[in-house]
């Protein structure tokens, strides 16, 4: 279910379309937040409060890269590893990640700190490699000081 | 040249309304009030402008089309999904002059008669959420948006809408279907989303940088705007450069200028004094170029000529040391992970040439492999929706065109060059 500030929240964005399907995608985002996932309960209760078929919201939430389908861990690593980023040496950020972290692509670390998400570009590619740890954006990263960012994300 | 799109963007407080009014802005909104609608249309096609998404649509000829609609309510969208690789031109008007963008719109929203607009952000900019809705709400207190705009009759809502991580919704009938709350799947033209848009209505999809050009015309007026840079495609342009390159970003220049002085005079070269080996100009879809090929000048009419396509203007640039194979596998990667899945030439086609030139970039290619590409390329252009599957194609093919002895190299032994790391 749902809580008081979430029902607000879904009523605030209805309002901005003239039907209800329009705020499926705000709305994913709002149980997202909620849940932390897109879960059976989180998928449940956005059909409940647009009353639109589970089924045809699970359909629209699982085309998105952006939902998450499965719990993630404390913090979201989502690191671009598009050509601007490669040339510079994203993807040996990812094998240090994996190194250091335990970390692997579309996985959670095992103590449940991170979970790595590669990116098809965050449109930072002027300071190559780009990523994003949750919604803080970091650029100009390199082997040390990727890992000094990491380390202030407890 | 005195820039316009990045004016004031230095500025700690250039996302604030008092800032951006300081500077003259929402002058031009109040101009365009004192005209009749279908006098802007008529002024936005005469001044030449034409579509910075990457087709180069000519924004006057869209506006007339939706105009002559008789249908209401009739919906702008600005297409703010800014997903081509390469590209991030639309990043600085997003995230520190949302005004302008804001301005633009209520200006088109005006000449268009359309009464609602939504800004189709991806979910990839979250700093620019917050900052676009914060200014959004300034441009409603002070009256430029929302019932009675400036004092006139004129109504002019308008929202953020957050996209979700789909590179395919920056096709703008994927996007609406998005913004309708659907699958971003493209739908097949015609309709035109003109005619039949967001919720079944005529919609007018339009850039950021586009709909952030048109303050701009009506402040000097389309005869002076018309006479910047290239005649065919007049106006500033907004260049993002990225790569090897001394330094890289956003330029704001007058459309046309040769690729040769992006690189060279605005980015400072190569980095490091190194030779360069290509360049892709427009964003990742559009046909890569060699160093003899880079005097061409970057707009819609003229980049065709010579070989490619200005695209979204992203240029990326490699150095010598650069495995053009690697580039092309990790292209091919982006196209495989993107397809939407709609049209099963580029579903399938796109993890075919993944595997084969992931096979090639790990030393275990054939011979008939480089062939192989350009064969299944060629089932994908031209047999898909929309452009995505073409551009998919067009960069296997062009990457064979110009360097085919750096694949036939990989054959004989692998990849010779690893990747640069560091800088």
């Amino acid at each position: 279910m749902f809580s008081e500030t979430a029902v607000r929240d879904i009523e605030s964005v209805r309002g901005k379309y003239p039907n209800a399907k329009a705020a499926l995608l705000p709305s994913l985002y709002i149980a997202q937040r909620e849940f932390g996932w897109l879960s059976d309960e989180a998928l449940s209760s956005v059909s409940e409060a647009l009353n639109l078929p589970k089924a045809y919201v699970k359909g629209v939430a699982t085309f998105y890269a952006m939902y998450k389908q499965r719990p993630t861990g404390r913090h979201l690593v989502q690191l671009c590893t598009n050509v601007s980023c490669m040339v510079f040496g994203a993807e040996d950020l990812v094998s240090l990640l994996k190194n250091r972290y335990s970390l692997e692509v579309g996985g959670t670390s095992p103590d449940g700190r991170f979970s790595l998400v590669i990116m098809e570009c965050i449109g930072a590619c002027e300071r190559a490699p780009a990523m994003l740890v949750n919604d803080d954006f970091h650029s100009s990263l390199d082997e040390k000081n990727i890992i000094e960012i990491l380390e202030t994300y407890k | 040249m005195q820039k316009f799109l990045l004016r004031n963007i230095e500025s700690p407080n250039s996302a604030d309304v008092s800032e951006y009014e300081s500077t003259g802005g929402y002058r031009n909104l109040r101009k365009a009030l004192s005209m009749e609608p279908m006098g802007v249309v008529e002024e936005v096609k005469k001044s030449g402008l034409r579509g910075r998404g990457g087709a180069g649509f000519p924004t006057g000829m869209k506006w007339t089309f939706a105009s002559a609609d008789p249908k209401f309510p009739k919906y702008l969208i600005c297409n703010a999904d800014e997903g081509e690789p390469g590209t991030f031109k639309d990043r600085p008007i997003l995230e520190r002059n949302p005004h302008l963008l804001i301005e633009g719109m209520a200006i088109s929203g005006h000449a268009l008669k359309a009464e609602y607009g939504y800004i189709y952000l991806r979910g990839e900019y979250p700093h620019a959420k917050d900052v676009l809705e914060a200014a959004i709400r300034q441009a409603y207190d002070r009256g430029y948006l929302g019932e009675g705009i400036m004092g006139s009759p004129v109504r002019f809502h308008l929202a953020v809408h957050q996209g979700a991580g789909a590179y395919i919704c920056g096709e703008e009938t994927a996007l609406i279907d998005s913004l309708e709350g659907k699958r971003g799947q493209p739908r097949i033209k015609p309709p035109f989303p003109v005619n039949v848009g967001v919720f079944s209505m005529p919609t007018v999809v339009n850039n950021v940088e586009t709909l952030s050009n048109v303050p701009y015309i009506m402040e000097i007026g389309s005869e002076a705007y018309s006479k910047i840079g290239s005649p065919d495609c007049p106006g500033p342009k907004l260049y993002s450069i990225s790569g090897h390159v001394d330094r890289p970003g956003v330029y704001e220049l007058p459309m046309g200028t040769s690729l040769r002085e992006i690189i060279y005079t605005h980015a400072g070269g190569i980095k490091g004094g190194l030779g360069l080996k290509a360049v892709i100009p427009g964003g990742i879809s559009t046909p890569v170029l060699p160093p003899e090929a880079i005097d061409c000048p970057m707009d819609f009419v003229s980049m065709p000529k010579h070989g490619s396509m200005l695209g979204s203007g992203a240029v990326m640039v490699f150095d010598e040391t650069t495995c053009l194979v690697r580039v092309c596998l990790r292209a091919m990667k982006f196209f495989e992970h993107e397809s939407c899945g709609k049209c099963t030439p580029c579903r399938e086609g796109t993890g075919w040439l993944r595997s084969v030139l992931e096979r090639l970039e790990e030393g275990e290619g054939k011979t008939e492999d480089i062939d192989l590409l350009i064969d299944v390329s060629g089932n994908i252009a031209g047999k898909t929706f929309c452009p995505l599957g073409d551009g998919a194609a067009t960069v296997v093919i062009n990457f064979i065109k110009h360097f085919r002895g750096e694949f036939e190299e990989h054959v004989r032994e692998g990849c010779r060059l690893r990747e640069r790391a560091g800088r």
